[in-house]
């Protein structure tokens, strides 16, 4: 509850969300028409001058969303209309090194989210993606220097050809489901990431996503590399404005965490309640490596989103930290995957959850473990605060085991504050809404003290906002 | 001029049920008072309803702090107005760790007009305060870094009580059975908190079927309180004899509040089965 840092005051007020402000559009440099087909694909690909392995690998993704159904559980999807969005927005000439060289209204943007300054406070890379692809980035010289490559995912087709050849789409095919099959489509900007041998990257990467047009569908690509021994700690944050009809925002990301590396990724999801959020994420965790999910979803209208690790070789360790928030209007279905591929990997998975004034936030996690993964452990704890009578909270956990040489401990809680806690903080002189936030921030401090400083700062901080004036 | 809780004629259902039926008392800043009686009379339910829980339900008469009526106030508007209640059974808030949670309170309490999001006191002041007052009551200052009464035991619940107390100084402080359920050391330790505390710029009801307690913060008042009235008022000394010869007495002097303690039992056996 110490969040006395400087905030964007003068923003709040646009709603209840704080960064539903957008910028004009008419300086764009490019934006497709509305829909998608085959033309849309080649325009995309021909603007990134690609190579043809690539624009192949997008036309054959195309007809794999064309042939799969829509996913029929998570949540309601039934209102997007995937020929109403625009696939290929951009919005300045290219990755700028500097901040100054960046367009005004898209500076003034990443200024008021506060992104440059925490650039030169703790972080030690950041990469800005406006619409479709990135417009400013940024890289340690020292890191640069060790062989820490940090681009957007477009540059690294370009520059790193091998690279990106040997691992993009290796975690995630494109035929994994629907949504992985669009955004392998139809793809633009993310961040690559590759961290050499043995470097340990101190403080974190980060990226930050925006959307600005309406209608707007926005397909990252994220690759990371950890090589052996080696670490890094990558953030996104995403924010969109508040509009009356809807935007798309459906990434791939994909990580190999080699032999004794350390991967954390952690996403502090904020977007405006009109966005879908179909996101598909997994990791491959090898030899005695660990990587680790941390999730937090607080905006959109829904989120479908469950972080995935494959432990494929003995002393993998895998960790999944995911928070939900779901307000008015919004449906979080988050959870987590693991997948057991060798003998002696281990999981542990921590979901809460919280709903209020009507929202549904929910649990869906998969343990599973193939034949051969004998003594293995996971361990799952899902607990769910329900704020009012009229939210809800589901937990669908599934479990695949064909044998017993595994351990797995599942636990699940659902629970409401109770009057004796609102009381007892009210005594002490909180107002309801401040007792409330208070018991809301202690439900998830388990996790948000996981998190460096500053991001538990903006995470309690989102949530008390998210608490406001709504409680009673 | 010294403040002046003053109850009048109060009547208290919980579910419909009345439970005070005509409680009246005055307390001055300043002023020790001690309030005994069996279990299920009515001890408990006075100090919820003065500091506002919900559940509590005011069907007649007033409670008011210099003039000021606190019945339509909610527990945070009477928190900064000055009441205080140390919980009999103070519930543990996961995650929110006691040095958090005492600035927001010590800020609210100090500043009445402080609106969400307003600054908190400054943290360097806030810590050595914090640490200053820990160790006068003995309390390793690691608590503060602790989650709320999370994995307390019940002695370390009650001193943390005695803490919020010696930080938020109310005007009126309500101690309700602070002294139960802890070993004697304990005891002393919470006994000689308060007399450090309570001076003339606080009133304190003492709830409590302890001795040592009152032996520390001698009160100038003891009622007993029988089926939701206060049959008597007197001095310290009512109180040594309560604690020596039981209620027995008090019941024989009141035989319409004890029949009526008697038809209470019937319907609630659980008290009556633990009542003294
Ligand atoms: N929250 C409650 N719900 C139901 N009954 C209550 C509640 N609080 C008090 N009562 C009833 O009111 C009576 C007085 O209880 P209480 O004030 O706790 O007594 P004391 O503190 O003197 O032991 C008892 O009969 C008890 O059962
Ligand atoms: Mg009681």
């Amino acid at each position: 509850m110490t969040t006395d840092v400087p905030v964007l005051d003068d923003e709040i007020g646009v709603g209840d969300y704080q960064y539903g402000f957008h910028d004009p559009t008419d300086k764009y440099v490019f934006k497709s028409r509305r829909g998608l087909d085959r033309d849309i694909v080649h325009q995309i690909s021909e603007m990134k001058n690609e190579p043809m392995w690539m624009r192949e690998f997008r036309l054959e993704a195309l007809d794999l969303f064309y042939s799969k159904p829509m996913p029929t559980w998570g949540g309601d999807m039934s209102e997007l209309d995937f020929q109403n969005m625009f696939y290929f927005v951009k919005a300045s000439q290219g990755q700028e090194k500097s901040w100054d060289d960046v367009p005004d209204d898209i500076r003034k943007t990443y200024d008021r989210l506060g992104i440059p300054e925490a650039e030169k406070k703790y972080l030690a890379g950041v990469k800005a993606q406006y619409e479709s692809e990135v417009v400013y980035g940024s890289l340690q010289e020292d890191l640069a220097k060790q062989g820490v490559i940090f681009t957007d995912t477009d540059s690294a087709v370009r520059d790193y050809p091998d690279l990106v050849r040997e691992y993009f789409g290796t975690v995630i095919p494109s035929a994994d489901n629907k949504f992985a099959a669009l955004n392998s489509a139809v793809w633009s900007g993310g961040s690559f990431i590759y961290v050499p041998k043995g470097v340990k990257i101190e403080f974190p990467l980060q990226a930050y996503f925006r959307i600005n047009t309406q209608n707007m569908g926005q397909f990252e690509r994220t690759l990371i590399i950890v090589d052996e021994g080696a670490s890094v700690h990558y953030v996104e944050g995403c924010t969109a404005p508040t509009y009356s009809s809807d935007s798309l925002h459906s990434a791939v990301v994909e990580i190999l965490v080699k032999r004794g590396g350390r991967c954390r990724y952690t996403t502090i999801q904020n977007w405006s309640n009109n966005v879908y959020n179909l996101v598909t994420k997994r990791a491959k965790a090898y030899g005695d490596s660990l990587m680790e999910w941390v999730d937090g979803n607080l905006g959109s209208k829904l989120t479908m989103k469950y972080p995935a690790i494959y432990l494929m070789e003995p002393g993998a360790r895998g960790e999944t930290l995911s928070i939900a928030f779901a307000g008015k209007g919004q449906h979080q279905d988050a959870g987590a995957k693991m997948v057991h591929c060798a003998p002696y990997t281990s999981s542990r998975v921590i979901s809460k959850s919280i709903s209020k004034d009507g929202g549904r936030a929910g649990y869906r996690g998969l343990v599973k473990a193939t034949h051969d993964a004998h003594h293995c452990k996971s361990n799952v704890v899902c607990d769910a605060l329900i704020l009012d009578s009229h939210s809800r909270s589901d937990t669908y956990p599934y479990i695949e085991v064909n044998h017993d040489n595994l351990t797995i401990e599942h636990e699940a809680s659902v629970s409401k504050i109770a009057e004796e806690q609102l009381l007892y903080l009210m005594s002490r002189g909180m107002s309801e809404t401040e007792a409330s936030a208070m018991i809301v921030t202690g439900f998830i401090e388990p996790l948000v003290k996981e998190l460096p400083m500053e991001y538990a700062v903006e995470m309690n901080r989102l949530i008390e906002l998210q608490m406001e004036g709504s409680v009673g | 001029m010294s403040s002046l809780l003053k109850i009048t004629d109060l009547h208290v259902s919980v579910d419909e049920k009345p439970i005070l039926k005509g409680v009246s008392l005055e307390i001055r800043q300043g002023e020790i008072h001690a309030l005994m009686g069996p279990n299920g009379s009515g001890k408990s339910t006075l100090a919820y309803t003065l500091v506002g829980h919900p559940k509590y339900e005011v069907t007649s008469g007033s409670i008011e702090i210099d003039g000021v009526p606190l019945n339509d106030l909610d527990p945070c508007e009477r928190a900064r107005l000055g009441m205080f209640l140390a919980f009999q059974y103070p519930v543990t808030i996961p995650g929110v760790k006691v040095a958090d949670f005492l600035r927001h309170a010590v800020t609210n309490i100090r500043n009445p007009a402080r609106k969400e999001g307003e600054s908190l006191i400054p943290m360097r002041d806030f810590r050595k305060e914090l640490k200053d007052r820990m160790e006068e009551l003995g309390m390793d200052v690691e608590f503060a870094r602790r989650y709320l009464n999370e994995g307390f035991s019940g002695g370390e619940k009650k001193r943390m009580e005695i803490l919020q107390l010696a930080m938020l100084q109310p005007k009126f402080a309500i101690l309700d059975e602070t002294d139960s359920g802890l070993d004697s050391d304990a005891v002393r330790v919470v006994s000689e908190g308060l007399r450090k505390l309570a001076g003339p710029q606080m009133g304190v009801l003492i709830i409590t079927h302890h001795e040592r307690l009152l032996e520390y913060n001698v009160p100038q008042f003891t009622h007993v309180i029988l089926a939701g009235r206060i049959v008597e008022t007197g001095d310290a000394s009512l109180a040594h004899e309560l604690h020596n010869h039981g209620y027995a007495a008090v019941r024989q002097r009141h035989p319409a509040e004890a029949a009526e303690e008697q038809e209470h039992q019937k319907v609630a056996p659980k008290v009556a089965a633990i009542a003294k």
